[in-house]
C-alpha cells in the first residue's frame, strides 16, 4: 500500500519522509442488516497532521460516528466488516492484532463523544475514571496515578481538583463532564484526538468554553484532532481543514477557508446556505429540499441528486460520481464542479 | 365565548405579566416541600397579532416553562396571561377548553408528541371533530387539504408516525395544529430534533403560514441564530427573567446587558478567517513553538484583533 | 454514606413492628376460638377457660400484642405449649442448620449463577448463551425438592459418595464432614436462585453493556476483563442484588423442604412440628424470625445499593 502522502487537504506541508499522523484510504464500512449487508460508510479518504485539526461535517446518518469508531476499531467484530487501510504514524491499524489495538487505544488516541454525563460511569468517581487509564497505560501505582488524574483536572480548568477529583459524574454539570472526558482523553498524552460531537449537547457559552480550552490543549499537546460536527459554524472556529460527508461518503473536502468562501460541491452549498447565522432576519430561508435518504436506499449515480438543484438528467443520475481533485488541497464529488459557480459566505454579513 | 369578541384592535394578542412559577425540588419523608426552585421569576412581554417573539437563553433560563404557563398547561404562582383579550387564569376549565383551540404548541420531539398507534390522518382529525365538528368525508378532505398545506401528499392519512422522518412529523404535528384554525401557536424548540438541511423547510413552512394567516409565535429556542433569522422580537432569558428584550438584530447588533453580550459572543461564526493559525494558537496559549513551525495561512488580521474568543 | 444508612436501618423499625402484629395476629387468625383450638375438641368449659387465661385471650388486643412484642425484642418468644422448652432456645439450636444450609446455598450460586450469566452477556446468542439459558429454565422449572431426590439417588445411593441424610455441626465434624452433609442439600436449593441471578445477570449487563460509558472504556483501552468485569458490573449489579434480595424468603422455603428431603433437623421440621401441633407461641417463634431474616436481607440489599448507585446515597 502506497502511501498517499502527497494528496493531504488542506495543503498540509507534509515533511518529506514523515507519514502523517492519520491517514484514512479507501475506509468502508458495512452492518450486518437481515440476512445481509448494508454498507453506511464508503471509501472515505482523508489525512491528518499533527497540530492541526480536520473537521468532519455532515447530518445525522452520514456515516461521521462510524467512521471514527472504525478508526479506533471499535466498532462491533460480529457485526460489521471494516474495509481499507487506518494509518496512525504510518502503522496500520485495520488489520491489527486486538490486543495492539487495545494498547494504542487511550495512550495514542484520546476520543470524546457527544453526551458527556452519559459517557462517564455514574459508579465511580471522575478522579478514579481518570486514573484508571493512567494506570493502564503509563504504569503508574495507584498513588501517582491518582495525582496524575488531579493534574489532568486541573489542566481542563476544573476548579478545585484535587476535592473534585472524589465526585461522582451526576455531580458536575455537562460542560464539566465534557472536561473530564477530555481530561481523560489526554491523560496518557496521545497524538491524536477524535472528538465527536463534543458540543452538541452543550449550552452555547459552555460550548464556547470547551472550544477554547480545546484549542489551548490543542496547542501544548501538539494535537491532531478529528473534529466531528454538523455545525457549519463550530466547523468554521474550530477546522484547518474540512471534509463534507453525504449519505455515506465524502461529497468535499477543503481547507476551511476555501470550503466556506467558494464551495465547490452543491450540498456544501446547500448547507451554507440554510445555516441560520448567514442568513439574518429573513422572510423565507434558504433550505435544500427533500430528505437525506436512508442508509440502503441511497440513490443511484450521484447519491444527492435528489436534491440537487444543478442536477443534470442523464448524467448525474446513472454512473457514480469520484471524488475528483480540484484546487490545492480540495476535492470534490460533482460532475459539474467545475463550471457551477457555487455561493458561498463572504468575510462580513 | 364572550371574553374573547370584544378584542380591540390595539389590544396585542397575548399580554403576559410578571409571571412567576417555582417547581418543588425537594420533598421530605412525608411529601413536604424542603426546597423549591423559581424556574420563572416575573416574566413580562406583549405578542402583537401576526408577529413572532422569540425567547431564547440556556437549558434550563425557563423557557419552556413559560411557553407552558402561556397556555396553562402547568400554573403560575403569580402573574397574569391575557390571551386574546380573556385572562387565561381565571377562566373555567370549559372556557379554557374553547380557548385552547386557538393557542396550540407543538414541541421538539415529534415522534414523542404524536400517538404511535393512531394513523396520521386520525391525528390530524381529531381536532376537527372535537372543535368544528366536522365527520365522514367533510373531515377526510379537510385533513387531505391540511396535509396539502404542509406538503405532505394525501396518502400520509393512512400511515403511522413510525413511518416517517423527522422533518416529515413534525409537518404532521404542524397540521395538526393547524386544524383547529388557531391565533395562536407556542412552538417549543420545533427543529432542534431535525437536520439541518430540513430545519429550513419546517422553519419556511411556519414563516409562509404566518404570511397567509396571520399566526402569531411564540418560538423559544436555544439557538440564537435560529431564533434571530426567524423572529420579529427577541428575549432573551437566563434564570428565570428576561433580561433584555428588543428586535433581533438591534439585540444581537448592540447587546446591553452583560449576558446577552456573553451569549452573542459565544455564538458560533460561520465565516471565512475565524479559525486562528496555529502559531497564534500556540501563542495565546503561551507555549513555546515547537521545533516545526506549522505553515501560517493567511488571516483576516481584523477578525484576528477582535476576536472575541 | 453513613447518612444513608441511618435512613435505611430507620426505615425498617416500622416493617418490623408491622411484620410482627401480623405474626401475633397469626393467633386470633386460627379459626374458630383459638382457646377451643389450642387446648382440644374434647376439653372441658374449664379447660378452655384455663387456657384462654393462660394465654391471656382474655385481655385486649393492643395490650397482649405489645407484651409479647416487648418480650421478643429481648429474645423471650415465649414457651412452647408441648415441650415446654423456650421458643428463643428452639429457634437457637435449628436456626444454624438452616443458616448453614442457605448461606452454603446462596455462595454456590452467587459463584455459578454471577459469572454464568455474565459469560452468556459477553456472547449474546452464541452457544454459551444458549446452553446457559437452557439449564437455567430447567433449573426454575424443577420443584428444590424434586432436584433434591435426583441428587439423593445419584450421589448418596448410586454412587454413595456423599451422605445421603443428617446434619453434623463444625464443632461436632469439623468443616469437612459438615461441609460433605450440606453439599446435596445446597445444590438442590441453590438451583432455583442460581438460575434466577444468571437470567438476571445476563440482563442487566447486556443492558449496562449497551451504556456510552463502556463504549468510553473501551476507547480508552481498558482490557475486556475491566470493561465487563469493573465498568459494566459494577453497574449492572443494583438489579442482581435485588433479585438476590427479593429470593431471600423463597431460598428459605426451599431449604425448609429440602431438609426433609435430607432428614435434616432444621428450621423446616421444626416449622412443619409446630403448626401440626397447633404449638401457637413456636409458630410465631418461627414466622417472627424467618420474617427478620428476610428483612436483614433486605436490608443489606438497600445498602448494597447505597455502594452500588452514588446517586441514591445523595439523596
Ligand atoms: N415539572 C417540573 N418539576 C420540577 N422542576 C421543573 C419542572 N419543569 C421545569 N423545572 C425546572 O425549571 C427550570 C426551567 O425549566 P425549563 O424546562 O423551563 O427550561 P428551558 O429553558 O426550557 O430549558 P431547555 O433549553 O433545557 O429546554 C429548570 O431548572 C427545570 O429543572
Ligand atoms: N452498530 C450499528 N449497527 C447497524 N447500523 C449502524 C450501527 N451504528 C450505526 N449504524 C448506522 O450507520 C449509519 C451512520 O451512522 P453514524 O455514523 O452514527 O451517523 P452520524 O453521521 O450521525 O454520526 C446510520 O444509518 C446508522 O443507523
Ligand atoms: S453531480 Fe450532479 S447531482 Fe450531484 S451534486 Fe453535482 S450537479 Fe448535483
Ligand atoms: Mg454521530
Ligand atoms: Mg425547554
Amino acid at each position: 500500500m502506497a502511501v498517499d502522502a502527497t494528496a493531504a487537504p488542506g495543503g498540509a506541508p507534509n515533511v518529506p519522509g514523515r507519514a502523517p499522523l492519520l491517514e484514512v484510504d479507501g475506509l468502508t464500512v458495512e452492518f450486518r442488516s437481515g440476512a445481509g449487508r448494508v454498507r453506511v460508510v464508503d471509501d472515505v479518504r482523508f489525512t491528518l497532521d499533527r497540530g492541526r485539526t480536520l473537521g468532519l461535517v455532515g447530518e445525522s446518518g452520514s456515516g461521521k460516528t462510524v467512521t471514527s469508531l472504525a478508526v479506533m476499531g471499535l466498532l462491533p467484530p460480529r457485526s460489521s466488516w471494516v474495509e481499507g487501510s487506518v494509518r496512525l504514524d504510518g502503522q496500520e491499524l485495520v488489520d491489527a492484532a486486538g490486543a495492539e489495538l487495545t494498547d494504542l487505544r487511550g495512550r495514542d488516541i484520546g476520543m470524546i463523544f457527544q453526551e458527556p454525563r452519559r459517557s462517564l460511569n455514574p459508579a465511580f468517581t471522575v478522579g478514579e475514571q481518570i486514573a484508571e487509564i493512567a494506570r493502564r497505560h503509563l504504569g503508574l501505582s495507584r498513588k501517582d496515578a491518582w495525582d496524575r488524574a488531579v493534574e489532568m483536572l486541573d489542566t481542563v480548568n476544573i476548579a478545585d481538583a484535587a476535592r473534585r477529583a472524589r465526585h461522582y459524574p451526576h455531580e458536575f454539570s455537562g460542560g464539566m463532564c465534557q472536561r473530564v472526558m477530555l481530561a481523560g482523553a489526554l491523560v496518557c498524552r496521545p497524538k491524536l484526538l477524535i472528538a465527536d460531537e463534543p458540543t452538541t449537547a452543550l449550552d452555547v457559552t459552555v460550548q464556547a468554553r470547551m472550544l477554547r480550552l480545546m484549542n489551548e490543549l490543542q496547542a501544548e499537546f501538539d494535537l491532531g484532532i478529528l473534529f466531528i460536527t454538523h455545525d457549519l459554524g463550530v466547523v468554521a472556529e474550530m477546522a484547518d481543514d474540512v471534509a463534507v460527508m453525504y449519505a455515506g461518503e465524502l461529497v468535499e473536502q477543503a481547507p476551511v477557508d476555501d470550503l466556506l468562501s467558494r464551495p465547490e460541491h452543491p450540498y456544501t452549498a446547500g448547507l451554507l446556505g440554510s445555516s441560520p447565522d448567514v442568513q439574518g432576519h429573513v422572510e423565507r430561508l434558504r433550505s435544500i429540499p427533500g430528505s437525506v435518504p436512508a442508509v440502503g436506499a441511497w440513490p443511484a449515480g450521484c447519491r444527492f441528486h435528489t436534491r440537487c438543484e444543478h442536477a443534470r438528467p442523464g448524467t448525474c443520475d446513472t454512473d457514480p460520481v469520484a471524488l475528483a481533485d480540484g484546487g490545492p488541497g480540495r476535492r470534490a464529488r460533482c460532475v459539474r464542479s467545475g463550471e457551477l459557480h457555487l455561493e458561498g459566505v463572504g468575510v462580513d454579513a | 365565548m364572550p371574553e374573547t369578541t370584544d378584542t380591540g384592535p390595539a389590544e396585542p394578542l397575548l399580554e403576559v405579566t410578571d409571571l412567576r412559577k417555582s417547581f418543588v425540588t425537594k420533598r421530605d419523608v412525608f411529601g413536604r416541600a424542603v426546597a423549591r426552585e423559581d424556574a420563572v421569576r416575573g416574566v413580562s412581554f406583549t405578542l402583537p397579532h401576526g408577529r413572532t417573539l422569540g425567547i431564547v437563553g440556556e437549558t434550563g433560563a425557563g423557557k419552556s416553562t413559560v411557553g407552558r404557563l402561556v397556555l396553562r398547561l402547568a400554573e403560575p404562582d403569580a402573574g397574569s396571561v391575557r390571551l386574546l383579550g380573556a385572562d387565561v387564569l381565571s377562566l373555567s376549565r370549559r372556557d379554557l377548553r374553547r380557548l385552547r383551540r386557538r393557542a396550540q404548541m407543538i414541541f421538539q420531539d415529534p415522534f414523542a408528541s404524536l400517538d404511535p398507534r393512531m394513523l396520521v390522518g386520525q391525528t390530524i382529525g381529531e381536532p376537527l371533530l372535537l372543535h368544528a365538528g366536522l365527520k365522514g368525508a367533510a373531515r377526510t378532505a379537510r385533513v387531505v387539504e391540511l396535509l396539502g398545506r404542509v406538503g405532505l401528499p394525501a396518502g400520509t392519512a393512512d400511515r403511522y408516525p413510525h413511518e416517517f422522518s423527522g422533518g416529515q412529523l413534525q409537518r404532521v404535528a404542524i397540521a395538526r395544529a393547524l386544524a383547529s384554525e388557531p391565533d395562536l401557536i407556542v412552538c417549543d424548540e420545533p427543529v432542534a430534533a431535525l437536520d439541518v438541511s430540513v430545519q429550513a423547510q419546517v422553519l419556511n413552512l411556519l414563516l409562509d403560514l404566518q404570511a397567509e394567516r396571520g399566526l402569531s409565535y411564540l418560538f423559544i429556542s436555544h439557538d440564537l441564530s435560529l431564533v434571530r433569522s426567524f423572529a420579529h422580537e427577541v428575549a432573551v432569558m437566563n434564570h428565570g427573567e428576561i433580561v433584555e428584550s428588543g428586535p433581533g438584530s438591534e439585540l444581537f447588533g448592540h447587546p446591553q446587558h452583560p449576558y446577552t453580550k456573553e451569549l452573542v459572543s459565544a455564538i458560533p461564526v460561520t465565516r471565512p478567517g475565524r479559525r486562528r493559525s496555529a502559531a497564534v494558537r500556540r501563542a495565546a496559549a503561551s507555549i513555546p513553538a515547537a521545533p516545526e513551525p506549522p505553515v501560517v495561512r493567511p488571516v483576516l488580521s481584523h477578525v484576528l484583533e477582535g476576536d472575541p474568543s | 454514606m453513613l447518612r444513608f444508612m441511618a435512613q435505611r436501618v430507620l426505615m425498617a423499625v416500622p416493617v418490623i413492628v408491622l411484620v410482627s402484629l401480623f405474626v401475633f395476629l397469626l393467633l386470633d387468625l386460627l379459626p374458630g376460638d383459638a382457646a377451643v383450638a389450642i387446648a382440644g375438641e374434647n376439653a372441658t368449659p374449664e379447660q378452655i377457660a384455663d387456657t384462654r387465661e393462660r394465654l391471656g385471650l382474655d385481655l385486649p388486643l393492643l395490650e397482649r400484642f405489645w407484651d409479647w412484642f416487648t418480650a421478643a425484642l429481648h429474645g423471650d418468644l415465649g414457651t412452647s405449649l408441648y415441650t415446654g422448652q423456650s421458643v428463643g432456645g428452639a429457634v437457637a439450636e435449628r436456626l444454624p442448620v438452616t443458616a448453614s444450609l442457605a448461606v452454603v446455598a446462596l455462595l454456590m450460586a452467587v459463584a455459578v449463577g454471577v459469572p454464568l450469566g455474565a459469560l452468556a452477556a459477553t456472547r449474546p446468542g452464541s452457544r454459551v448463551d444458549r446452553v446457559v439459558g437452557v439449564a437455567g429454565s430447567l433449573a426454575m422449572a424443577l420443584p428444590p425438592f424434586v432436584i433434591a431426590l435426583v441428587l439423593v439417588v445419584v450421589f448418596a445411593i448410586r454412587l454413595a459418595v456423599l451422605p445421603a441424610t443428617g446434619y453434623e455441626s463444625i464443632a461436632d465434624g469439623g468443616v469437612g464432614v459438615w461441609l460433605s452433609h450440606l453439599l446435596l442439600p445446597a445444590v438442590a436449593v441453590a438451583a432455583l436462585l442460581g438460575a434466577e441471578l444468571a437470567r438476571q445477570t445476563r440482563g442487566a449487563l447486556l443492558d449496562a453493556l449497551s451504556q456510552s460509558y463502556v463504549r468510553t472504556a473501551r476507547a480508552r483501552g481498558l482490557k475486556p476483563l475491566s470493561v465487563v468485569g469493573k465498568h459494566a458490573l459494577k453497574n449492572a449489579a443494583a438489579p442482581v442484588v435485588t433479585v438476590l434480595a427479593l429470593q431471600a424468603g423463597h431460598v428459605l422455603g426451599a431449604a425448609v423442604t429440602v431438609e426433609f428431603v435430607f432428614a435434616m433437623p432444621g428450621f423446616g421440621s421444626l416449622a412443619v412440628d409446630a403448626v401440626n401441633q397447633r404449638d401457637v407461641p413456636m409458630i410465631q417463634g418461627v414466622v417472627f424470625t424467618s420474617a427478620l431474616v428476610v428483612l436483614v436481607a433486605n436490608l443489606l440489599a438497600d445498602l448494597a445499593y447505597g455502594y452500588l448507585n452514588p446517586k441514591l446515597r445523595a439523596g
